[in-house]
């Protein structure tokens, strides 16, 4: 008989990984999200609010009620931009123009602030939430591997705030064109390098996130702790995320589609890491079992 | 037709013991300086009821989780099924059912989603059949009524119950449970252990621990008591009992302590310890009982009880613990001298 002499089986035993399994967890913790009115009531406004709120009434204020000192503002910002970003705005009047500008170029971190938020808040909470409720034993003496429950739980906490962005988007779009289209010679938007930006940029930014963010509730003891944590990782990343969703829309496609190669692979990376933090003994809330 | 002809004589072979479903040997398994497994050997035959005794912190949920492979041992070999779980993980965990003291549910669940959810991950599946089967799971726990509703609202008796149907959900051959009725009243707490011991009547094969000796008695077709990490004694309760009182035990009771004090230097009367009005004596032979119950008499007694006394798990639960507390002194005496 082969004798076991090492703490650091994985989770040896689970061969493969059943995609199966990744979704029944993922599907059992948004069900559970979806009861949780107390947690999707505050993140639906937070949605509303960047995707609805701001962006109607400034490009209202610029575009229809000619704010003469906000546009005048706008049009000298305008000028440090790059050369490609300036040359790309259209509009033949100045507030067309600040109305295009705000509407492209500016309101590029929203798309990166709602969806990190949002997982964040769900994602914080996923692992120490199974091990404060008790729930992670069950988990932990199930027959689905480490591998699948972690990847199921960065699912249900990457659709949330991923879902509300692509919904948001939408809306934005519909905002956009109604109130910026007709004096740009009709509906513009999205650009080409705001789909690279949706579906190219923002997911890889918002996986490597939340690796990190599971990763760290597999580790800590609480989900306040793991909540600060997790306000601590995610703000740089917000600020990274920021400064390359914005490069990459004044930089023009081939830009964008660098950055969210690497943006990719930085998450594959975080994603091996996550899944190796977490463990059967962390689920069951031991620390020290590795 | 078939025509009967002598042939040769064949030895009867005794059929071969089964296999244990659980072997533990000599396993360590430590949480930074505390050692929570030290040496365990446990060995648990298939189709019965084996209790793990032990106060808190004896190792009993350390080795549960050391069984299904949610822990890795330091040293020592670990087989269930003749699988290492560190190995074969996947296949020994669907293989068991488990029931810890906390119930382990989602609250914003329904019951129906609970046990949908464990029904996906041990691999049923989804749909009508999979329904049938778990109404069925819980109908044997009679809580099929409230699947429908929220577990937040359920009672802790009720989770319980939930927890142990959803434990049987995927017809398990071992049962693991874990002070399932932690927190519960006594009459959910006789109902759950009448329900846990129906389950071997299919041949499961359950472990049980607990701290509540009152539970395991007669509950239990083996005992495993253990202490500090370590086994310090197993085997069904009669055999302990033999083991640990070889002798026969009457309790007599009498008005006039004097006489009842007087049958500790009676013949036959190996021992003798009295609580109030009555006396447990041990006995070389149990046919000594009428002469005692004479004596009593003769001298003038009135004899208000006799019985055979058979010890409580309890009793024997302590006198394992006593034997191991000397036995450890002893070791320490021998090794100052």
């Amino acid at each position: 008989m082969a004798t076991a002499t090492t703490t650091f089986a994985r989770d040896r035993g689970v061969r493969t990984l059943r995609w199966g399994n990744v979704w029944t967890v993922a599907r059992t913790d948004l069900k559970q999200l979806a009861q949780a009115r107390d947690y999707w009531i505050p993140m639906l406004i937070l949605g509303s609010i960047f995707f609805v709120f701001v962006p109607t009434v400034l490009l209202f204020t610029i575009t229809q009620l000619g704010n003469v000192d906000a546009v005048s503002q706008l049009s000298q910002a305008l000028e440090v931009l790059p050369e490609r970003a300036q040359a790309a705005i259209q509009g033949d009047t100045e507030q067309a123009r600040a109305g295009y500008a705000l509407a492209v170029y500016l309101f590029a971190p929203v798309a990166v602030v709602v969806p990190i938020t949002i997982s964040t808040a769900v994602g914080a909470a996923t692992i120490v939430g199974e091990r404060e409720r008790g729930t992670g034993e069950f988990l932990a003496h199930s027959p689905a591997g480490i591998r699948e429950i972690f990847l199921g739980k960065l699912l249900a906490s990457l659709l949330p705030g991923y879902a509300t962005t692509i919904v948001g988007f939408g809306i934005y779009s519909l905002i956009v064109n109604t109130i910026v289209g007709p004096d740009v010679g009709g509906w513009f938007f999205p650009t080409s390098q705001w789909w690279v930006l949706m579906l190219w940029v923002v997911p890889p930014f918002l996986a490597l996130t939340l690796s990190l963010v599971l990763r760290l509730s597999a580790k800590v003891k609480s989900t306040a702790a793991a909540q600060q944590a997790s306000a601590l990782v995610s703000l740089p990343l917000i600020m990274v995320a920021y400064s390359q969703a914005t490069g990459s829309l004044y930089g023009g496609n081939a830009l964008a589609w660098y950055v969210g190669a690497i943006a990719w692979v930085l998450a594959g990376v975080a994603l091996w890491r996550g899944v190796r933090a977490v463990t059967r003994g962390r689920l069951l809330g031991v620390a020290d079992e590795r | 037709m078939t025509t009967l002809t002598s042939g040769p004589a064949v030895a009867v072979v005794p059929p071969l013991p089964s296999p244990p479903v659980i072997l533990l040997d000599g396993v360590v398994k430590s949480f930074g300086t505390n050692r929570a497994l030290d040496d365990l050997r446990l060995t648990v035959p298939g189709g019965q009821i084996t209790v793990l005794l032990g106060p808190n912190g004896a190792g009993k949920t350390t080795a549960i989780r050391t069984i299904t492979g949610a822990f890795t041992p330091e040293a020592g070999t670990v087989r269930v099924f003749g699988l290492d779980p560190a190995v074969d993980g996947e296949e020994v965990r669907s293989r068991c059912g488990v029931v810890s003291a906390k119930p382990a549910l989602y609250d914003r669940l329904s019951g129906l989603d609970n046990l949908r959810y464990s029904a996906e991950l041990y691999g049923l599946g989804r749909g009508s059949v999979v329904d049938a089967r778990i109404v069925e799971a819980a109908a044997r726990f009679g809580i099929e009524g409230a699947l429908n509703d929220q577990v937040g609202g359920y009672s802790t008796g009720m989770k319980t119950r939930l927890a142990l149907s959803r434990s049987v959900l995927h017809r398990p051959e071992l049962l693991l449970y874990d002070e399932p009725t932690s927190g519960l009243d006594p009459e959910s707490s006789l109902a759950v252990l009448e329900l846990i011991r129906e389950m071997t009547t299919d041949g499961s094969t359950v472990v049980m621990c607990t701290h509540l000796l009152l539970e395991a008695e007669g509950l239990a077709d083996q005992v495993v008591v253990l202490q500090d990490g370590a086994n310090l004694v197993d085997g069904s309760p009669d055999e302990l009992t033999r083991r640990y009182w070889p002798d026969a035990m009457v309790r007599l009771g009498a008005d006039d302590l004097a006489a009842l004090d007087a049958l500790e230097r009676a013949p036959g009367v190996v021992g003798y310890e009295r609580t109030d009005g009555t006396a447990v004596l041990r006995l070389d032979a149990p046919e000594r009982v009428p002469d005692l119950v004479f004596a009593l008499t003769a001298a003038g007694a009135r004899v208000t009880r006799v019985e055979p006394h058979e010890p409580t798990l309890e009793d024997l639960y302590f006198a394992v613990r006593e034997t191991a507390g000397r036995s450890r002194l002893g070791r320490v005496d021998g090794s100052s001298v």
